[in-house]
């Protein structure tokens, strides 16, 4: 067993775990927290709390606002954390909107594109109308589906979706047909929140400029897990949220091509967004600002910007290959080491990240995961926000480890056991 | 170790060998109930005899806590006059909402017989809606038969 849990990693997990106190923490009866919940929501360094402690002790003030020290100190603080989170995925801060999360930022990307219709000649490219056509995928997370069908209902335009193969991939077998002349927005998942799978772009994005559609990518399971280059992908938008990769809660980016967000009708308005207001009407600001109405989470944009130094001095290249080393190891052992267990997704480590969902005959994945509670063990059970992906599959719900920069072996180890016990509890095995 | 004290051995009996499962006819009321955090489903039918419940079938996806306070339901309701079952509805909502309180357990013995066992649920918030599920459906099927019936009676 030594032998193969020895990784190649270019960090120290153990050095890492050190960073995060939560992990000191016990938690049922005095267990050690084994956390393979990451892909819910990511636990935070010391760095990310004490940069948002710092600002709030030293620096606190409303951005771009005011005349005083502490305004520029913020709005420094606040410019400095978009342009480093933009550098994070290839990009200039000007195209690095600040949201809520990724929900918001989809949903933003989608309510104005119904604003567009009443925006005038410069927003004509993003009108919605009836006879046109959204698509989407069946693996879908419910924030990269409803905004969707949401746009298809007070436009008129037509939802259609890719399908999923049976070992966990986009059914790509006919592109040119789902999207077809008609279609204005391709939105997809990056990452599989649920079945892990990473999709392949090239041949969507390519079908999708030919029409003239845009392109969304839902990124928030890539981007906290592997090197992420907004320009390689070929995408027009790009979502992530700050919470799933070491950052605070109510902190998430939309990523957008400059060219396209200069073009776009805002969906929030009030203060801070923008050119000229007259009672008669109003104008409003260039991007960024054109999209964050209000004072915007200052705090926790920092904080995120902590979070991705963080992330950076580790290197995305070794966080993805640490993930790689400790999926497979993970797929290995609940194939190998069990039986009765089955995993929803594909099941080597080929275009694939560390979410590894699965179910165990006879258990309901909700049973598994009270059992996994009571020695410590943190998964996620249900439907993970992807229904129609449990439907597809034909299972009611699925129980879900995920990995992140502080797992390493023995917490794979202590799910191969925590499963092993669920089993003799409920005398499947 | 918690776990004994939220799965006791009386409801792994009725999750095993659940009692009266299975959808049948004839029935008065019907209801679907989804617990949308996690996608477990049942539907519920209810047969009345005048004011007394003559059958409850179920089916449904679940888990082992859902399913057993389904079966648990079944023996409890069947042969009750309405009011009565919603009593026991009631006093099972309350038991628990209870926080896994010994006492309020034991003062329902009488009235809940052996789904006092599922006292220990109310201690993990997120599988208290698991045990609910199917007397949500119940007092919904009732409520639904109620009106058929009343409706039946005024033509």
């Amino acid at each position: 067993m030594s032998v193969e849990t020895t990784f190649s990693a270019a960090f120290d997990v153990e050095a890492v775990r050190k960073d995060f106190p939560i992990l000191e923490r016990t938690v049922r009866n005095g267990r050690r927290l084994v956390y393979l919940d990451s892909g819910a929501t990511s636990q935070r360094p010391r760095q990310t709390m004490d940069a948002e402690r710092e600002y709030y002790e030293r620096h606190n003030a409303a951005v771009h606002r005011g005349a005083h020290q502490l305004a520029e100190e913020a709005t420094d603080l606040y410019e400095s954390a978009r342009e480093r989170i933009g550098a994070f995925v290839g990009s200039p801060g000007n195209e690095i909107v600040f949201t809520k999360n990724s929900t918001e930022s989809i949903n933003l990307v989608a309510y104005s594109m119904s604003n567009a219709a009443t925006s005038g000649a410069a927003a004509a490219r993003f009108v919605v109308g009836p006879g046109d056509e959204v698509v989407v995928t069946e693996m879908e997370h419910h924030a990269n589906l409803l905004p969707w069908q949401m746009l298809c209902q007070r436009t008129g335009a037509t939802l259609k979706w890719f399908g999923l193969t049976d070992d966990g991939r986009l059914d790509l077998s006919d592109v040119d047909g789902v999207i077809t002349e008609r279609t204005k927005v391709v939105a997809l998942v990056h990452q599989s929140n649920i079945l892990g799978t990473v999709n392949p772009l090239e041949q969507i994005t390519r079908r999708a400029h030919e029409v003239g559609a845009l392109v969304v990518l839902d990124a928030a399971q890539s981007v906290p897990h592997m090197p992420v280059d907004v320009r390689d992908l070929g995408v027009d938008f790009l979502v992530f949220s700050g919470h799933k990769m070491l950052g605070p809660s109510g902190i998430g980016v939309l990523w957008g091509r400059h060219d396209l967000l200069d073009a776009m009708p805002p969906f929030l308005t009030g203060g801070s967004m923008i050119e000229v207001v007259r009672m008669e009407g109003s104008t409003f600001a260039p991007p960024p600002q054109r999209f964050e109405a209000g004072v915007p989470m200052t705090a926790q944009a920092i904080g995120l910007g902590a979070a991705v130094d963080y992330l950076s001095a580790l290197g995305m290249s070794a966080v993805a290959e640490h993930e790689r080393e400790l999926t497979a190891y993970a797929l290995e052992a609940l194939q190998q080491r069990l039986r009765g267990v089955r995993i929803i997704g594909p099941t080597d480590t080929v275009a694939r990240g560390g979410a590894v969902s699965f179910v165990v005959d006879g258990i309901h994945p909700h049973d598994v995961g009270q059992v996994l509670d009571d020695q410590g063990i943190a998964v996620r059970v249900g439907h993970h926000c992807a229904w129609p992906v449990v439907r597809r599959y034909g299972v009611p719900a699925t129980t879900r480890a995920t990995f992140y920069i502080y797992n390493d072996t023995s917490d794979v180890d202590a799910l191969v056991a925590g499963v092993e016990h669920a089993q003799r509890f409920f005398g499947v095995a | 170790m918690q776990l004994e004290s939220m799965y006791q051995e009386i409801i792994l009996d009725h999750y095993r060998d659940p009692h009266g499962r299975g959808l049948r006819e004839p029935y008065d009321g019907e209801s679907h109930q989804v617990n949308p955090t996690c996608g477990d489903e049942v539907t519920l039918r209810v047969h009345l005899d005048g004011d007394v419940v003559q059958d409850v079938s179920y089916d449904g996806l679940g888990c082992s806590i859902s399913q057993a306070s389904q079966s648990v339901l079944h023996d409890l309701v069947v042969g009750k006059p309405v009011p009565q079952a919603l009593a026991i509805g009631a006093d099972f909502l309350t038991l628990l909402q209870s926080k896994g309180d010994p006492d309020v357990a034991e003062s329902m013995e009488e009235s809940l017989d052996d789904a006092v066992a599922f006292v220990g649920v109310g201690k993990y918030p997120a599988r208290i809606k698991c045990a609910l599920l199917g007397w949500m459906a119940l007092k919904d099927a009732l409520g639904q038969a109620r009106i058929i019936e009343s409706g039946g009676r005024d033509e």
